[in-house]
């Protein structure tokens, strides 16, 4: 008995759907879920959830409204399709389907966002971790009506202002060891008051000119580095140190960071939460077939949609733009899963834990322990590499070439996957920033050290910019030091350095 | 178990505050577009959108990230001729190894543009920002046709369907407790009186005063009860009144010289400069109306078409024109309804004798009337007698009158702006 026959949709449709993948995901894979929120939206909706990186609530900013515009124009003038589909990691787990879509496609999203994506939020450790998505919603609530009352208080412009600066600084807002423990928005708010009144007294406490019981001289040999190791969080560390900002930035500085660190985990397990998604949607809406619940015209129409997904444009296409994360994750996978129920020898030399046992919890396995970098490390098998044709290129400045180091072959596949790894690993992509010293005792000069990595120097222009928004919220001297090997290549600091003869 | 929500029905312009955010951001390049618009376009699309370029590098949201150099590693898929250890050579001006990097495509150094497009609205908001019409608005009572449906507050009398339910019942309540105050209050009297008797010991006196009470009792309540729970009398209504709505309008004279000397390119100038000023008008007034006054030694009121694409030669009268204007006011436009608003074009080629003329008709007949004169000269060459003439008046008259030369279609607009900016109370 089909589900459905033609492409049409209604609600009691999308319920009967629902309702059957559900069955399968729970009781044939038992797939655990938070439960699902779907919500049908129109295109223009759509737009509006882009440009406010999908989260249903948002503080306002103007580069919100730069992605509007952007994303709009480009919409409008048949440039870009839409996604079919956004999914928030929060408990009911949100997901919205576009209103324009045929019956195909919502259950394609249905498949792939509320169970794939959402078992994914459920289960993998990051997320389990970092984010609480029980709370999230409360907490842009929260921040929104935050921000907007600081608008009112302290007028829209130092708001902004305050904003732009936290916002450049919100990739080094987040802590990569430590665990926040998940509070209520409730909860967040009475606190927020505490801080409020606690933090500045602390501040004034740090910056005291005039220490009044040990005399000066001996303070000042004593003087103890500040902070005492280097700190990655920058944000955290402003938040908590700089010396003139106000309560309500500091809170500010906080929504910002608390953002980033939401943000954090999608960011470093783009491949497998999509690839994990993919994997569902396919296995699941495949079973529907194979059941006898959709028409071979459905069929059909999801592997054509499924396939563009999935497709992986060579490096020499001209609308190549790097890896695409579904095809590696859904390849990934799917070879997983081959490696269990079929392994052949080079299976078995390369993946001797794995090969032949039962791929559900393998693959389940792989889902809940592991982040992008580590999960290419530990399952990207030889056969991918030979599928996806993969060569590594070494890019080195001191040569006028460039180098293929690897390619497909057998000398070649650690080090392919080596550096495939590598390319997800964020601390690296990212330049490693910390702060090293802040004169308390002096003249409150905050110093930056940008650890090389590699000989790769900081992109100069950003880095004044950044160095820009920095001193807005320390309202001192910020340097930031470029270091290899103990020696200091390249400095820069705010506000510039100015000669005097 | 999920719930399947239709939100197709809520708000759909969530960003429309973070995108007026952005465009008062970037107020002053999308200001500079729309000048550029302005003295590209032509006449017909005047009263449109418009595609708004900015240099991306003016818009970038500042990151920390790499910049070219160093030693990297990059993986492709798709290799179809390369093994290991080939060298080749780098792509010119990258320094980094292709279209690697992910992260810099956002940065890009090239003259990437942020491209977006403003609708007809915002358009014509950053085309007369900052402008003001002088001597605005008067608002007149117009003749009996446009009403409109105010509240009137509440009355006793109406008809059923306009019962306002909250305010009829208070009534009833406030009339019931006034009504029965006094009743209730000798109820409560006896009943303590009973109450008291009841603490007592039985006695054949007290026992025949209890019955007495109670008779007492249940009559009051009778008559508290026969008080009716709604009474006509508590009956209120919503009223509505009819209001006559004050109706701003406005009308414009648009007068051109169209005598043998004004080729089609000095009219096309005026045209835009007719043009601007009706999109301004029309945005502070609800109702406009222009009258087309084309002139060269007689004048005459013609339709929009003849106005701008007929030719005329032979000399000029400019006087002619401002009569009629004159007479057409005090024949069709009252001074006390009409907000009046005149434009003229000129080369600027008068008949000598008539440019004193000229000017006593307009400080002596029209200003006294108008809200505003504006002169524009079409005409990059020296000045002639009307234009000093004219200036004697500008003189005497700067919150009224103005005047501007026109060379080229760029100048317009700016010119325009010069006219019209907002100026400070004096």
């Amino acid at each position: 008995m089909f589900l459905s026959e033609g492409s049409d949709w209604d609600f009691e449709l999308l319920a009967r759907y629902d309702e059957a993948i559900a069955d399968l995901a729970h009781n044939k894979y038992g797939l655990d879920t938070y439960p699902n929120q779907i919500e049908v939206i129109s295109s223009e909706q759509m737009m509006d959830a882009y440009s406010s990186v999908g989260m249903p609530v948002g503080y306002n900013h103007w580069s919100f409204g730069k992605q509007f515009v952007e994303v709009e124009g480009r919409y409008r003038r048949g440039h870009m399709g839409l996604a079919y589909e956004i999914v928030i990691n929060s408990d009911p787990c949100i997901a919205y389907l576009m209103e324009e879509n045929n019956i195909t496609m919502q259950a394609l999203v249905i498949a792939h966002a509320s169970y794939g994506h959402n078992s994914f939020f459920k289960n993998n450790y990051l997320f389990k971790t970092w984010t609480d998505a029980s709370s999230i919603i409360d907490y842009l609530v929260f921040a929104r009506n935050y921000i907007a009352d600081c608008e009112q208080r302290h007028g829209v412009k130092a708001v902004e202002e305050t904003l732009d600066s936290c916002h450049a600084l919100m990739n080094y807002g987040v802590d990569r060891y430590k665990r926040p423990s998940p509070i209520s928005a409730v909860e967040e708010k009475r606190r927020q008051r505490e801080r409020e009144a606690s933090l500045q007294k602390q501040i004034s406490e740090l910056w005291r000119t005039f220490p009044q019981l040990q005399p000066a001289v001996q303070l000042r040999e004593e003087a103890p580095n500040f902070p005492a190791e280097p700190q990655e969080n920058l944000l955290y560390f402003l938040e908590k140190n700089a010396p003139l900002l106000a309560p309500w930035q500091r809170e500010i500085i906080r929504i910002v960071r608390k953002m980033a660190q939401y943000f954090y985990p999608q960011r470093q397990t783009k491949v497998m939460n999509e690839g994990w998604a993919c994997l569902w949607h396919y296995t699941l809406l495949n079973d529907l077939y194979d059941q006898g619940k959709v028409t071979d015209g459905f069929m059909l129409e999801f592997l054509q949609n499924h396939s563009q997904v999935i497709y992986q444009p060579p490096f020499t296409a001209p609308f190549y733009s790097g890896m695409n994360p579904y095809a590696l994750g859904f390849n990934m996978f799917q070879d997983i899963r081959r490696i269990c129920e079929t392994p052949d020898d080079e299976d078995r030399e390369w993946f001797p834990e794995i090969a032949g046992s039962d791929w559900l919890s393998t693959v389940k396995f792989a889902m809940e322990s592991f982040k992008d970098e580590s999960f290419i490390q530990q399952f990207l098998s030889p056969r991918l590499i030979r599928y996806f044709k993969f060569f590594q290129i070494a890019d080195d400045d001191r040569n006028d070439y460039v180098e293929v180091g690897a390619i497909h072959n057998e000398q070649g596949y650690r080090k392919v996957r080596d550096a495939l790894a590598e390319q997800y690993n964020l601390s690296i992509q990212e330049p490693n920033i910390q702060v090293v010293n802040a004169n308390v005792h002096g003249d409150r000069t905050l110093t930056l050290r940008h650890q090389r990595n590699s000989g790769r120097p900081l992109d100069e222009n950003s880095a004044r910019e950044v160095l820009r928004h920095l001193h807005r919220l320390w309202k001192f001297e910020v340097r930031l030091e470029s270091v290899e090997h103990g020696s200091v290549l390249n400095e820069f600091s705010m506000p510039p350095p100015t000669v005097i003869s | 178990m999920s719930y399947i929500i239709d939100r197709r029905l809520n708000d759909k312009r969530k960003s429309t505050v973070n995108r007026q955010r952005f465009l008062r951001r970037y107020r002053s390049h999308i200001r500079d577009a729309v000048n550029d618009a302005v003295s590209r376009r032509s006449i017909k699309d005047m009263e449109q959108g418009e595609r708004i370029s900015i240099p991306r590098k003016d818009l970038s949201e500042p990151i920390f990230h790499h910049g070219p150099g160093g030693q990297r590693s990059i993986v492709h898929p798709g290799n179809q001729e390369f093994h290991q250890g080939d060298r080749i050579r780098r792509p010119d001006g990258g320094g980094g190894g292709g279209p690697g990097d992910g992260q810099a495509s956002d940065q890009g150094e090239g003259n990437d543009e942020f491209a977006f497009e403003i609708d007809k609205q915002e358009f014509l908001n950053f085309l007369f920002e900052d402008l003001e019409l002088p001597n605005l608005l008067k608002r007149h009572l117009e003749g009996a046709h446009i009403f409109q449906h105010r509240h009137g507050g509440i009355v006793s009398q109406g008809m059923p369907a306009k019962i306002n339910i909250v305010r009829s019942m208070r009534q009833a309540s406030m009339r019931r407790r006034a009504l029965t105050a006094a009743t209730r209050k000798k109820i409560r009297t006896l009943k303590a009186e009973r109450d008291a008797l009841l603490e007592q010991d039985q006695s054949p006196q007290r026992q025949a005063r209890l019955h007495e009470l109670d008779e007492q009792i249940a009559r009051l309540e009778r008559r508290v009860e026969r008080i009716p729970f709604l009474d006509t009398v508590d009956l209120r209504y919503n009223h509505h009144v009819k209001v006559p709505v004050p109706v701003s309008r406005a009308v414009m004279f648009c007068i051109m010289d169209v005598s043998g000397s004004m080729n089609q390119d000095m009219k096309d100038l005026a045209k835009r400069f007719f043009l601007l000023l009706y999109l301004f008008l029309e945005r502070n007034y609800e109702h406009i109306e222009v009258v087309f006054i084309r002139h060269h030694t007689s004048a005459k009121e013609v339709n929009e078409e003849e106005f701008f694409y007929s030719r005329e030669t032979g000399g000029t009268i400019v006087s002619s024109a401002l009569k009629l204007t004159r007479d057409i006011i005090e024949e069709r436009y009252p001074v006390d309804e009409w907000n009046l608003y005149a434009a003229q074009a000129s080369d600027g080629d008068n008949w000598n004798d008539d440019s004193p003329a000229c000017a006593k008709l307009i400080e002596d007949e029209l200003l006294p009337k108008l809200q505003y004169f504006s002169y524009v000269e079409v005409m990059p060459r020296a000045h002639q007698a009307l234009w000093d003439h004219y200036q004697n008046i500008m003189q005497r008259h700067s919150s009224a009158f103005s005047m501007a030369q026109i060379d080229e279609p760029g100048e317009i607009y700016p010119v325009f702006r010069e006219l019209f900016k907002k100026r400070m109370e004096t």
